[in-house]
């Protein structure tokens, strides 16, 4: 067996694999299909300071190798995070993240906050690219200024891992990771959903409620790598890669392309075994190419 | 029995009509306490367009054999490849999922609705009513037409059949709600049970409500996990948006902010 441990600032992963936010819940729901421990660590789900119900139904639209959705961050908020799931979750011993959301900066540093007082919480993902929210979410990450003052302000009542999570619905991407990494971000992991639409030829009509959603899956791969390529050669702190990654293949890919880890998002809805199969798959890989450790893999694209 | 996923072996796909299937899918493990109700999400073999599992409900459970029924009508690209699946080949299922219809304990009158392929989780529903034997079982199914009446044979194995076409060609004319039972005997049941197309079921749960009677509807939200993580397929009830997976498919009309 290979070595697959890795680092993402002061949070080591006994393999590469964490499990994306909004798409693995809380990490119980999968408890009757896998020992969720297997896992290098999971993120759950989006949560804000204030509880949220999030955007009307419909929310979803199957797309060509991929979906669109518009949840816009239904969560109970960070209080009963902490009073009511947490306690649920000390039973796990692999690294747990929170994705922490808002509508302004004193939001995400309520929301911060509150996390920053769980012991078992390793670190928080600063979601300043979720498109399907009214306020906040993607505004503060589409521009630097905005994306740094965000950043910045939450470093101050942070005390652990912070990493922060890109939107790729910028026109440079090179040039946000570069201010969030100047605000003091520990890790960038990209990307979130990419903004699409569907419309319903029949009806004449958008199909998601919120007319806009934000696109996931294999068919923003592509662009995920393009971006985590870009990213790598703009910043220092550690990435992790993101974007329809459906098998140990694609995540190899955004290693090569200079991911330190990687996260297995809507491949959970369609197969709730795609990331324990995965890190078997990297195991594999490894083993086949002679490579004793993932971390001889990072960044290695040759050119 | 405790969610999985598990390929399970096509014995038979029977042709019912035009455009209905019924799928006999052998579990290799031994089956346990499905609730009728409950679903299966199937995976639909690659391919562009069809990127997430279709959601079928569980249509009748055979635990001496260890299969399940699945009914499966042609509407798109994913159910016609579903209803296409040859014999022997293999389906990755996960199931049973949700949290099905509520069982009563002492002996009721009670009343089944299913219009279209609605009609799927009552079959299951009848079997496991008629378990307990001193249960009046009665069950409306309405179509379009004759032909889309299926399996009316099954049904009549569990209680007493009505049904209702839009044409005419079979039963009362009509659609359900139109059918005599409603204005003879909608009081006398202590529950109706709902399964069909949106409208069809607030339709239902409207007369339902008006009499006072007990009334659990099955929902059909899309959905990409079934399972309660991605949170797409929610409706509103009075304690807000709720899963259909997980906190459904079936709701009490009363919890659910339907304008009836």
């Amino acid at each position: 067996m290979a070595d697959l441990s890795t680092v993402i600032h002061n949070i080591k992963l006994k393999n590469p694999v964490l499990t994306a936010s909004g798409t693995f819940g809380y990490g119980i729901e999968f408890d009757d299909f896998f020992d969720v421990n297997l896992l290098g660590g999971f993120i759950v789900k989006g949560t804000t300071i204030h509880p949220r119900q999030g955007n009307l139904y419909p929310r979803m639209a199957e797309t060509s190798s991929g979906m669109l959705n518009a949840v816009g961050l239904q969560n109970a908020g960070a209080q009963y995070f902490a009073n009511e799931i947490y306690p649920k979750l000390t039973k796990y011993e692999t690294n747990i993240l929170v994705n922490v959301s808002g509508s302004t900066i004193d939001e995400y540093i309520a929301c911060a906050e509150i996390i920053n007082e769980l012991d078992r919480i390793a670190g928080i993902e600063l979601n300043i690219s979720c498109p399907n929210v009214k306020e906040g979410g993607m505004a503060f990450g589409t521009s630097c200024p905005s994306a740094a003052a965000v950043v910045s302000a939450v470093r101050r009542v942070y005390n652990k891992t912070m990493i922060v999570k890109l939107s790729p619905n910028v026109t440079d991407i090179a040039e946000i990771s570069r201010a969030t990494e100047g605000a003091g971000a520990d890790s960038l992991s990209l990307i979130n959903t990419i903004l699409g639409m569907a419309i319903n030829a029949e009806t004449r009509k958008p199909v998601l409620s919120t007319i806009t959603g934000g696109l996931s899956g294999p068919a923003v791969k592509p662009i995920a790598l393009r971006m985590v390529w870009q990213v790598a050669q703009a910043v220092k702190i550690p990435i992790i890669g993101l974007g329809g990654i459906m098998n140990a293949t694609d995540a190899i890919e955004f290693f090569l392309a200079g991911a330190s880890a990687i996260q297995v998002g809507t491949a959970n809805f369609i197969d709730p075994l795609a990331s324990v199969k995965i890190i078997d798959g990297i195991d594999n890989y490894l083993n086949r190419h002679k490579i004793s450790a993932i971390s001889d893999l990072i960044g290695c694209l040759h050119m | 029995m405790r969610k999985s996923v598990q390929n399970l072996k096509v014995i038979a796909n029977l042709r019912l009509n035009d455009d209905h299937h019924l799928l006999q899918l052998h579990a290799p493990d031994q089956l346990e306490n499905i609730i009728p109700g409950q679903f299966a999400n199937i995976h639909v073999d690659q391919s562009q367009s069809i990127f997430l599992r279709r959601p079928f409900s569980i249509h009748a459970v055979d635990y001496e054999s260890n299969i399940i029924s699945i009914l499966i009508k042609e509407v798109g690209d994913g159910t016609r490849s579903l209803a296409h699946s040859p014999v022997d080949s293999y389906l990755n299922v996960i199931f049973p999922l949700g949290n099905g219809f509520s069982i009563p304990s002492a002996k009721e009158k009670v009343l089944l609705v299913g219009g279209g392929c609605g009609v799927a989780p009552l079959l299951h529903l009848a079997q496991v009513l008629n378990r307990h034997k001193e249960h009046d079982i009665n069950i409306l199914l309405g179509s379009r037409s004759r032909t889309d009446l299926v399996e009316l044979d099954q049904y009549a194995i569990y209680g007493k059949v009505f049904t209702t076409t839009e044409d005419g060609s079979f039963g009362e004319k009509g659609f359900v709600t139109d059918h005599s039972i409603f204005s003879t005997q909608l009081g006398s049941f202590s529950r109706i049970y709902c399964c069909g197309p949106e409208p069809m079921m607030k339709a239902v749960a409207s007369k339902a409500k008006a009499s006072s009677v007990w009334c659990e509807v099955s929902l059909e939200n899309t959905m990409a996990c079934g399972f309660g993580v991605c949170l797409c397929c929610v409706t509103e009830t009075i304690q807000g948006h709720k899963c259909v997976c997980t906190d459904g498919p079936v709701f009490n009309i009363n919890q659910l902010k339907w304008q009836i």
